[in-house]
C-alpha cells in the first residue's frame, strides 16, 4: 500500500511515482488532496492495481489505461478514459466533456452528470467492450459516431418523460449498443439508428453490469429495475455505404 | 527594446488557453491572491507567452475618471501620447503603475495610468458633439492605431487590466495583485494560437469598463471585424478577442439592446431551435439574427466577460471548450477547469457545468435592483 500527498504536486511528479509504485510490486494507492493534477494512470498496466483518488482528478484521467481500477470520490474534469484499453474508473460524483473518447475497452462507471460528447468514437473489437455507465444525465452529442461497446444511459433522478434534452443523440451511430430507461420517439434524433425493447440476452447482459453498477456506488438494484429498458442499435453496420455510389 | 506594437506574421499552434472569474455580488472586495491562485492551478493550459487579470473596484478614489493603462515602446511615444491626453483630457493624476521586478518578468515595456476626463472643450467640438464614453472609444482607437509603441489596454472607470507576457502567476507578481483590492477579478492564461503572444495581445482585453477573457477561436473574425469597421471601431491587434469586446460594446452600449439579449446575438440558437419557440420569441430571435448576423460569433470558445453591472461566462453553442461555475454565498466563480475554483473554494453551495451557449449571468446587488423595474424585453 502506498499513499501519495498530491498538494501542490505537478502531475509529472505524481505520476512518477505511481509508475515507480507499480514497478515495485505496490497493489494498492491512496492519493490525497489531488486538485487538478492531469493524467493520473495514464498507460499504466496491471489488472490487480488499484488507485483511490481524494479530490478533484485532472483532465485525462485514465487514458490509455490498460488493467488496472481507479476511484475518485469527488467529481472528475474532462477526457476520462480516453482511449483507454482495459480496467475500470468508478467516478462518484460528476464528470466532465469527452468522457471515454474512443475507448476500446474496460468500464467506466459515474454516479452523476456526464458532460458532452459522452462515448464519441467509441469502438469494441472481438473480446475487447468497453461500457460506460451513467446513472445522472448527459449532455448532446452523447455516443456520436459510436462504432462499438455499450454505454447505459440510467437517469436515476430523471422524471417520467418521454422526453431526452439534448442534441445530437448518437448521430452518425454505425455500431455497439445504448441502453436507455425510456421510450423517446428515436426518429427525432437520428435515422441512422433504432430503438427497440431489450429481449432476454440482452436483460442477462445488462443484469451483469448494473449489479456492478449498484453495488459500487451503494444503490439498490430494484431502484434501477423500476423503469424497463430500452436499447438503441445502429439500422446498418456502414450506414454510408452507399452514401456517394449507388447499391 | 521591446515592440508592442504587432508587426509579426501569424503562425499556428496548438490551443489551450485557461481562464478563471471571482464576483462578489454584494461588492466586498477581496485581493488578487485568490484569483491567482486558481489560476495557477490551469499553469499547465498556457506556455508563459500572456497572462492578465481584469479588477473591478480597485479605483475607489478616482471612480468618477477614465483610468487608462498605457504601454510605451520608447519616451517619444509617451511625450507624444501625453500631448494628445493633455490637448483632450484633464488629467487628475498619472504615475507609473506599479510593478515589482520579478526574474520571471524584468523585460516590458514602460506602463503607465492616467486618471482622465474629458475636457468639455476639446477638439471633436468643433465638428460634432460626443458623448464622454465615445470620445473616450475614439480616443483609445486613435492612440493604438496612429501612435506608434503606444497601446491603451485599459480605459474603463473603477477598473483595470493588468497584463503582459508571462504565466498568469507571475504576472500577478509582477503587478503586485495582492495589494490591489476588487468585488470582481477575471483572469486569463495564454497559449496563443493564431496571433504571436505580445504584450498587447495578453487577455483581458478592455474598453471602457468592457474586459474579455477568451479560450478559443474566432473563426467569424473576418466578418466581425468587416462589420464593426462599418461602426468606426478599429481592430488594431489583429487577434479574435477583441472583436468580442467591441461587440458587446456595440449592442449594450450603444443600441441598448439589454445584456441577456445581447448575448443571444454572440451565441444565438440554431434555426431548428428557434422554430420551435413560441411566438412572440420567435419573432424576436429571428430578428436579431437577421438584424445581427454579422456579429455572431462562430468557432469554439469560453468567455468570461466582465462589465460595471456584473459578469458573465459562457460557452459557444455546442460547447467545445471546457467552463465550470460554481457559487458559494454571494461569491460566484467560473473557470476552465474544477480544480481551479476548488483551489480556492473547497466546498462550494453549488458547482455545474453550464450548457452550451447557456450564459451564467451574475449582476451586483445594486444593479439588479435597478434593472429588475424595467421589465419589458429582460423578461423575454
Amino acid at each position: 500500500m502506498m499513499t501519495i500527498d498530491a498538494s501542490g504536486m505537478h502531475y509529472k511528479e505524481l505520476n512518477r511515482l505511481i509508475r515507480e509504485g507499480i514497478a515495485n510490486g505496490v497493489k494498492k494507492f491512496f492519493i490525497e488532496n489531488v486538485n487538478g493534477q492531469y493524467y493520473i494512470g495514464d498507460g499504466i498496466k496491471g489488472d490487480d492495481v488499484v488507485i483511490n483518488i481524494n479530490g478533484t482528478p485532472g483532465n485525462d484521467l485514465g487514458a490509455f489505461m490498460d488493467g488496472p481500477t481507479l476511484t475518485v470520490n469527488n467529481n472528475a474534469q474532462d477526457n476520462v478514459g480516453n482511449t483507454m484499453n482495459a480496467g475500470k474508473i468508478i467516478i462518484n460524483g460528476d464528470a466532465g466533456d469527452v468522457v471515454g473518447y474512443g475507448m476500446r475497452g474496460g468500464r467506466i462507471f459515474i454516479r452523476g452528470n456526464a458532460g458532452y460528447r459522452v462515448g464519441i468514437h467509441m469502438k469494441g473489437y472481438n473480446e475487447q467492450l468497453p461500457v460506460i455507465m451513467i446513472g445522472g444525465k448527459v449532455g448532446s452529442f452523447f455516443a456520436e459516431y459510436m462504432a462499438g461497446g455499450v454505454i447505459v444511459l440510467l437517469g436515476l433522478e430523471d422524471d417520467d418523460s418521454d422526453e431526452l434534452d439534448i442534441d445530437y443523440f448518437a448521430s452518425g451511430m454505425h455500431g455497439g449498443t445504448i441502453f436507455i430507461r425510456k421510450k423517446i420517439d428515436f426518429s427525432k434524433f437520428s435515422n441512422e439508428a433504432e430503438l427497440y425493447e431489450i429481449d432476454d440476452k440482452d436483460a442477462d447482459f445488462l443484469k451483469e453490469y448494473l449489479t456492478d453498477f449498484a453495488n459500487s456506488f451503494n444503490i439498490s438494484i430494484e431502484e434501477i429495475y423500476k423503469k424497463p429498458f430500452y436499447k438503441i442499435v445502429p439500422s446498418s453496420a456502414r450506414p454510408y455505404a452507399h452514401l456517394y455510389t449507388s447499391a | 527594446m521591446l515592440k508592442i506594437k504587432n508587426k509579426f506574421n501569424t503562425e499556428r499552434d496548438i490551443s489551450g488557453c485557461g481562464l478563471c472569474g471571482i464576483i462578489n455580488a454584494k461588492k466586498v472586495k477581496t485581493n488578487g491572491s485568490d484569483i491567482k491562485k486558481a489560476i495557477s492551478v490551469e499553469h499547465d493550459r498556457g506556455n508563459g507567452l500572456g497572462g492578465g487579470f481584469a479588477v473591478y473596484g480597485n479605483y475607489p478614489d478616482y471612480a468618477d475618471l477614465y483610468a487608462f493603462h498605457i504601454m510605451y515602446d520608447n519616451l517619444s511615444a509617451k511625450s507624444d501620447v501625453e500631448d494628445y491626453l493633455r490637448n483632450n483630457f484633464i488629467v487628475e493624476k498619472e504615475e507609473h503603475i506599479p510593478t515589482f521586478k520579478t526574474s520571471k518578468i524584468f523585460d516590458h515595456p514602460y506602463l503607465h495610468r492616467y486618471f482622465i476626463k474629458p475636457k468639455s472643450d476639446r477638439q471633436d467640438k468643433l465638428f460634432h458633439e460626443l458623448e464622454d464614453d465615445d470620445f473616450v472609444v475614439n480616443s483609445v482607437m486613435l492612440i493604438n492605431q496612429n501612435y506608434d509603441g503606444a497601446y491603451v489596454f485599459s480605459s474603463g472607470k473603477n477598473m483595470g487590466a493588468f497584463k503582459g507576457v508571462g504565466y498568469p502567476e507571475d504576472i500577478a507578481d509582477f503587478y503586485r495583485l495582492e495589494e490591489i483590492e476588487g468585488y470582481m477579478w477575471t483572469a486569463h492564461n495564454r497559449f496563443p494560437t493564431n496571433t504571436p503572444g505580445w504584450w498587447g495581445g495578453a487577455h483581458p482585453f478592455t474598453l471602457l469598463d468592457w474586459s474579455i477573457v477568451h479560450n478559443g477561436e474566432i473563426s467569424s473574425y473576418g466578418i466581425n471585424k468587416r462589420y464593426l469597421e462599418m461602426y468606426k471601431y478599429n481592430m488594431a491587434l489583429r487577434t479574435d478577442t477583441e472583436v468580442i469586446t467591441y461587440i458587446l460594446d456595440l449592442l449594450i452600449r450603444k443600441h441598448k439592446i439589454p445584456v441577456r439579449l445581447a448575448l443571444t446575438v454572440l451565441a444565438s440558437p440554431f434555426y431548428q431551435k428557434i422554430d420551435k419557440m413560441e411566438n412572440d420569441k420567435k419573432k424576436l430571435y429571428t430578428a436579431l439574427r437577421q438584424v445581427y448576423g454579422s456579429a455572431l460569433l462562430n468557432g469554439p470558445f469560453a468567455i468570461v466577460f466582465g462589465y460595471s453591472g456584473g459578469m458573465v461566462a459562457m460557452n459557444d453553442r455546442i460547447k467545445l471548450r471546457p467552463l465550470v461555475a460554481a457559487s458559494n454565498g454571494d461569491f460566484t466563480y467560473v473557470a476552465s477547469e474544477e480544480a481551479a475554483i476548488r483551489a480556492v473554494c473547497q466546498s462550494p453551495d453549488m458547482i455545474w457545468s453550464p450548457k452550451a451557449g447557456e450564459p451564467v449571468m451574475v449582476e451586483f446587488n445594486d444593479i439588479k435592483e435597478k434593472t429588475s423595474l424595467k421589465g419589458g424585453l429582460l423578461s423575454l
